[in-house]
């Protein structure tokens, strides 16, 4: 363990922030329809928290606490999550198109208000999803993704 | 109009959901994908002959001004539905057992659909940064599966089409942006209607930026570097769907629909259009005749016969474009079975050589019919679809007064029947070399995909038949020729 | 004025595509050129002195059409930005898929496919 990654130094600060920060993505997906930010940035950051862990502890210890095999299912579901919103918009009664607000048409709630946006909000964790576990399978793909062989050093 | 969101909607969840639930399972993600483009197809038949302009969120517009993004579906956006919709359902019928081979067929189909609803969305949007957003996905999603071997050849040609494709989006980038700062819209029914079909030279910058994002995506001459080493390194389905469908959706439908539609066709743009379909038709065929690989070969007849398409949208009139559009589905569907054809002697021989096959018609028959009926189709002999579109191509030049260009057409069509008499003299016919003792007919599924093709090859000339054209074809042309109609059509002005 | 330099940087971006033999450096050309269309439709929507926009409780509407910038690029520009993640990424997947077949990023050492 003592080989992997960087000094104590970053291991200790990362492990105390990495708490602060997932927080802080989260606050940026939920508040995403009232100030700056929303699902994509909520998202990265989200993601970042992972990269980071890879970048101090090394890639096997953020494998073992966001497996790949996880990060894909999350990026099908939060896709999915995004179409299902989408399409019931479709259904009857709430609206009748693709993409209608059907919640803030049956409830609209008051401005600057948490629950106001209707479907935003859903919209927002589905994207957030999609986007940090997609962000940290593109990050950690390409780490892992190692040469393995290289012809001139053989020659 | 419920329907017309979930021609993207559709393949999209089913490529998000293919990965879930059958990643160890192919049986699984074939039949998702089938039942998916055979869904696909249906829709598409029945919006037949119908319109509509379908607003995202129920955002219409107000006082004639709009204001969110809208799907529409008109002559032009059904025929190109239909288009895509019949070669996928063929194309995925044929991978059920081609793509065993490879591993990761989950994959495959959810790259698959994820490039259909890219495409989809290219025939339905009505705006145009959403064209961009569409066309890039469908553009990924065939970069990834160029490189779907990942042999060097396949990731060699990936990277070429990848970097010249990324070029050509960009292009069309700048070219939407710079139309968003002089009409502050983009909404293309609105931006339409602001031009007004008087170009400035701001408008012919924009005109030629999206003449070269789009030629590139097309494959046009001056632009086709990328195409005689894309479409062949992809598995055969793909090459099939590259060559049949995905140029003609992003390069000469999303063009047309932008010159036409948008900006407003002027001789000036008009003329570039032939030129560049005329030569394009003249040096792919020239290309062609050189090849050794049946592969390559067809991908720089590709070249030649997107140039027909282009030079009859080019001419304007309503019958020209009629016939070009007539001339892209006989192409998209004889092309994806020369291309399926090639695939098959691939997987019976394992070569994509020329000089190795020879004599194939006796081990493999049902390939050697329909690829001979599809090389007569291509080359333009009577009885066949590609006969009726040709002249009816070089019949429209020649009342739009367009002699030279007809006689281009017409020449162009000698040689590619000679190119073709050699593909299938030096494959099915003549002496014999190393491929003929491993060859064998290929599977079930296989047979019928390329059966399906060879006979709409036959049949489709009907198309041209009074009733079906007046259903089919000339909706679609009226589209483009009405022009900047467009507009007053879809904001109801 | 400023227009003109968008277009320099994309001119930049798109000698470097065709010029350069580095995969590496075709892909940060790449990335160049998408910049300068990105800048380009940014810039599209500012207006001098305008404000972000976003409305809070203590301002009009009326207020806030006049004085913010158009939001529309920023969010075309935000799904460009996406989209050229995504481009990217394919893109330097592909370049080490490369290397790991050929062992060079020389454009002019992989050639395998004629004409």
């Amino acid at each position: 363990m003592a080989d992997k990654g960087m000094t104590p130094i970053v291991k200790t600060i990362t492990g105390w922030v990495k708490g602060f920060i997932m927080l802080f993505g989260i606050y940026i997906v939920l508040y995403g329809h009232l100030t700056p930010g929303g699902g994509f940035a909520g998202g990265v950051i989200l993601a970042m928290v992972f990269v980071l862990l890879t970048l101090a502890y090394g890639r096997e210890e953020a494998l073992r606490r966001f497996r790949i095999g996880v990060a894909s299912e999350l990026d099908s579901i939060g896709a999915l999550m995004f179409l299902v919103i989408a399409i019931l918009g479709i259904a009857g009664t709430l609206g009748g198109k693709f993409f209608t607000n059907y919640i803030a048409k049956a409830n609209p709630g008051t401005p600057f208000e948490l629950f106001s946006a209707g479907i935003i909000p859903l919209c927002n964790i589905a994207i957030a999803l999609k986007v940090a576990s997609s962000l940290f399978l593109v990050f950690i793909l390409l780490v892992l993704m190692r040469v393995i062989h290289d012809p001139r050093e053989k020659a | 109009m419920q329907i017309i969101p979930l021609f993207v909607a559709i393949p999209l969840g089913v490529a998000f959901f293919i990965p879930m639930v059958a990643r160890k399972r192919p049986r699984v993600a074939d039949t998702l994908a089938n039942l998916t483009t055979l869904a696909l197809f249906l829709m598409a038949i029945s919006v037949i002959g119908k319109n509509g302009v379908y607003w995202m969120g129920g955002w219409g517009p107000f006082k004639h001004v709009p204001l969110g993004i809208n799907l529409v579906l008109d002559g032009v956006s059904v025929f190109m539905l239909i288009t895509i919709a019949l070669i996928s359902f063929l194309v995925t019928i044929y991978s059920i057992q081609y793509m065993d081979k490879f591993t990761a067929k989950a994959r495959f189909y959810a790259l698959f659909l994820l490039m259909l609803a890219g495409m989809n969305g290219v025939a339905l949007t009505g705006d145009l940064f959403n064209l961009y957003v569409f066309l890039e996905i469908a553009s990924i999603a065939s970069y990834a599966l160029v490189a779907f071997g990942c042999e060097h050849e396949e990731l060699e040609a990936s990277f070429k089409y990848l970097v010249l494709g990324s070029v050509g989006s960009t292009l069309i980038l700048f070219g939407v942006a710079i139309t968003y700062a002089m009409t502050g819209n983009l909404n293309m029914a609105q931006v339409s209607s602001i031009i007004g079909g008087e170009l400035k030279p701001i408008h012919l910058f924009v005109v030629a930026l999206f003449i070269s994002g789009f030629g590139l995506k097309a494959a046009l001459i001056p632009f086709h570097a990328w195409l005689p080493d894309a479409h062949p390194s992809a598995p055969a389905p793909i090459s099939a769907m590259l060559s049949g469908v995905l140029i003609k959706t992003i390069g000469v439908y999303a063009m047309a629909r932008v010159m036409f539609n948008v900006i407003g066709i002027t001789p000036l743009t008009s003329y570039v259009l032939m030129v560049l379909g005329t030569v394009s038709m003249v040096v792919g065929v020239l290309l062609a005749m050189g090849q050794d690989d049946i592969k390559r070969f067809l991908a720089y007849s590709s070249i030649s016969q997107v140039g027909y398409v282009v030079l009859a949208v080019g001419i304007g009139t309503r019958f020209a474009i009629a016939a070009g559009l007539f001339h892209l589905i006989n192409h998209a569907v004889f092309k994806s079975l020369l291309f399926l054809n090639s695939g098959a002697i691939e997987y019976a021989t394992g070569t994509r050589d020329l000089n190795k096959m020879g004599r194939l018609r006796e081990k493999m028959p049902v390939t050697s019919t329909t690829s001979f009926i599809g090389s007569m189709a291509i080359a333009g002999i009577p009885p066949f679809s590609g006969f009726w579109s040709k002249l009816f191509i070089i019949i429209a030049a020649v009342q739009a007064e367009r002699y030279g260009f007809a006689a281009w057409a017409a020449g162009v069509s000698v040689l590619t029947l000679a190119a073709f008499m050699r593909l299938q003299r030096r494959a099915f016919f003549g002496e014999r070399h190393e491929a003929y003792d491993s060859a064998k007919e290929v599977p079930g599924t296989m047979q019928a995909s390329m059966v399906g093709l060879a006979i709409l090859c036959i049949v489709m000339g009907f198309l041209w038949l009074p009733q079906a054209r007046e259903t089919f074809l000339i909706p679609a042309a009226k589209v483009l020729q009405e022009g900047l109609n467009y507009a007053s059509n879809i904001l109801g002005m | 004025m400023l227009y003109a330099l968008c277009f320099l940087l994309f001119m930049v971006g798109l000698y470097g595509v065709l010029v350069k033999r580095n995969l590496i450096k075709i892909i940060i050309s790449l990335i160049i050129m998408e910049s300068a269309v990105n800048v380009f439709i940014v810039m599209v929507g500012y207006r001098k002195d305008g404000i972000a926009p976003i409305l809070n409780k203590t301002m009009q509407h009326q207020e806030l059409v006049q004085r913010a910038v158009d939001p529309v690029p920023q969010a075309l520009v935000l799904t460009a930005i996406v989209i050229g993640l995504g481009v990217t990424a394919m893109t330097i997947a592909i370049a080490m898929r490369l290397y790991e077949r050929f062992g060079t990023y020389d454009i002019q050492e992989i050639k395998r496919l004629k004409g």
